[in-house]
């Protein structure tokens, strides 16, 4: 008996009873649709976050400060820090230096007001952290000489106090008890997985230092220290280099922990995706349950069918099937619909997946969903052997049924 | 001289029911020879039916000897008897026992589709050429619902044909026909005897069927009551 017969002979049982085999299939097809499009929800994720994060710049290392108990005199970052890691020579691998200092406030335009972030900078902020102007300019050297009341917004800041883009540069905004002129607008980075850097204002250093933070700052403290190494194989070297630098300008003794943490790209990218991989493994996990509840559909099936086969099976014997072939004829239909299922299930994610992808533009998220071939092949491969699973034990009841019994069996 | 193509010795067959034990045979012995007609006939409850089994090698006996065309088929695994089942037994069923999703041509081809060695031809021209002996070529494509009995049960004998078996065994074959069609189907099983020298082995509880035969084989609680 050759497998081509037992195919055929497989999808046209299957095909007699159309309805069931569909409801059947459908749990099959649902539990691959769902681990399908959950990993790749998962995947999506993954990118979107990998993605925001290296928008932020290119070989980006943060310094900020922290606070150990083995460390009898911790220090603050300040703006002679910064520029000791460009000036000392000590630290080759460093390309550029961005200290910064934040604070927040309201914002005035006439009848406009809106509270948002500002961030103190120098203009090497632009090339650190990879900000662009849409229109005007960016903070520059002059600015930070003269401490000018100029300011470049974010593309949320501007739609909050002006509503519309155009004509905003050279108009002015109150921050505190001055007014500021608007010299550039940010280029609109949208919205993240890990938030909006669109809602800030951007002001020159010595400016936030004279008029917006807190008076005791008497020593120029930064709140972090943005650092570009100067490619990404010099990343671990940037980051001792500058560890070595800041230990010895905050006299910190060998036996004594950091007074500061530096935070690379890199290690931010795989904490990301440690969890946004945790995350993946959940949701499929969780869908994969669908699909053994599938499995245990099959099964149900299969066993009813065996039942009502029962005289089929035992005619089939008396003209000479021997216990494989019955075991073959019905681990073949539980097989087939394993396999379509799953197929069938592949187009669905599709679908989702897109689906999803909307939702999340329509809500301003950009996520999208990665249906990668080797998950294809994973999830079709786990739907057959799904089939196999859970069509081998009805198929082996069928299999064992004494011929005599079920010819008897009406 | 014909050769015996059947020939059992003492069969014993003991049931285990619950706590009762039944002996469905108790030592019967008998033999048919190549190309004979025989009916077999007997009360229910004679052990008939176990009889009919152990022949067509759906059941082992308990103890005894089966010989099936020089085969020793007592002591033989679950696939060997399928495999003598295939090559040398025929069924034919009072029910028919048509696959009902299948067409005529299909039905009849299926104890090929379990032959373990191929050859012989291809199955549906063999299929088709039986088809046609038993009168039913305009029905080849037909499924058994579109069938009456009559046609179904020569649908059946076709089937049993197929692998060209040393014996056909009928039980109670024209059990669910009316007497006309009835009598088409002996007239066909004796015919077949005539043309081809198949061996028949017929269960029946009508005496007028068994008068058909060569001779009939009476059974009572599980021995051969007399010939």
């Amino acid at each position: 008996m050759n497998s081509w017969r037992v195919l055929k002979e497989a999808v046209e049982s299957l095909a007699s009873n159309k309805l069931r085999t569909a409801l059947t299939m459908l749990g099959i097809v649902i539990g691959v649709a769902a681990v399908l499009s959950m990993t790749a929800i998962g995947e999506g994720a993954s990118s979107s976050i990998t993605s925001s994060i290296e928008s932020m710049g290119t070989n980006l290392i943060y310094i900020s400060r922290t606070y150990s108990d083995n460390n009898s005199n911790p220090q603050a970052l300040t703006l002679a820090d910064a520029e000791a890691l460009v000036e000392s020579g000590g630290a080759p691998s460093v390309l550029a230096v961005a200290p910064s200092v934040n604070t927040s406030r309201t914002v005035v335009y006439g009848d406009n007001s809106t509270s948002t972030t500002i961030i103190g900078v120098t203009p090497d902020f632009a090339t650190v952290r990879n900000k662009t102007v849409s229109t005007g300019r960016f903070i520059s050297e002059a600015d930070i000489d003269a401490n000018s009341t100029v300011a470049v917004l974010g593309s949320d800041v501007v739609d909050d106090l002006f509503g519309a883009s155009v004509g905003v540069i050279g108009q002015k905004i109150r921050i505190g008890n001055m007014l500021y002129e608007v010299v550039g607008i940010l280029e609109a980075s949208g919205g993240t997985a890990i938030g909006s850097s669109d809602d800030q204002i951007i002001v020159p250093i010595t400016t936030a230092f004279s008029r917006l933070v807190a008076r005791s700052n008497a020593n120029d403290e930064v709140n972090m220290i943005s650092v570009s190494a100067v490619d990404s194989e010099s990343i671990d070297s940037a980051v001792s280099e500058i560890s070595s630098i800041l230990r010895s300008r905050h006299s910190i003794s060998s036996d004594e922990d950091d007074d500061f943490s530096i935070l690379s790209q890199e290690t931010m990218t795989d904490a990301a995706s440690s969890i946004t991989g945790v995350l993946t493994i959940f949701l499929g996990g969780i869908a994969a349950i669908s699909l053994l509840v599938g499995g245990i559909g099959i099964m149900n099936i299969m066993l009813v069918s065996v039942i009502e086969r029962t005289k089929e099976i035992g005619l089939r014997k008396a003209v000479g099937a021997r216990n494989n072939d019955i075991l073959m004829q019905f681990m073949t239909e539980s097989l087939i619909i394993g396999l379509i299922g799953g197929l069938i299930g592949v187009v669905l994610a599709y679908g989702l997946a897109g689906l999803i992808k909307n939702i999340a533009a329509a809500s301003s998220y950009s996520l999208n969903p990665e249906i990668t071939f080797g998950s294809i092949l994973m999830a079709v491969g786990f739907s057959v052997a799904v089939g196999l699973v859970f069509g081998i034990y009805p198929a082996s009841r069928a299999a064992k049924l004494e011929p005599v019994e079920a010819l008897r069996t009406e | 001289m014909k050769k015996n193509v059947v020939e059992v010795k003492d069969l014993v067959k003991t049931y285990q029911m619950g706590d009762i034990q039944v002996n469905a045979l108790r030592g019967l012995s008998m033999s048919v020879k190549e190309g004979e007609v025989i009916a077999i006939m007997g009360p229910s409850g004679s052990g008939k039916s176990t009889l009919m089994n152990t022949l067509g090698c759906l059941d082992r006996p308990t103890s005894g000897t089966y010989i099936l065309n020089g085969e020793n088929v007592q002591s033989m695994e679950d696939d060997q008897l399928a495999d003598v089942r295939n090559r040398q037994v025929g069924f034919i069923f009072q029910s028919y026992n048509l696959l009902s999703r299948t067409t005529a041509v299909a039905n009849v081809m299926l104890p090929l589709r379990y032959k373990r060695n191929n050859g012989h031809g291809d199955p549906k021209k063999i299929a088709e050429e039986l088809l046609t002996r038993v009168g039913l070529e305009d029905r080849m494509n037909h499924k058994p619902f579109e069938m009456s009995g009559g046609q179904q049960q020569r649908v059946a004998i076709a089937r049993a044909l197929v692998n060209n078996p040393a014996i056909i065994l009928a039980d109670e074959p024209t059990g669910n026909l009316d007497s006309k069609s009835g009598k088409e189907i002996m007239d066909l099983l004796l015919g077949l005897n005539e043309e081809r020298g198949v061996t028949l082995i017929i269960v029946t509880h009508d005496p007028k069927i068994a008068a058909l035969t060569e001779r009939t084989v009476r059974i009572l609680d599980g021995r051969v009551e007399n010939e």
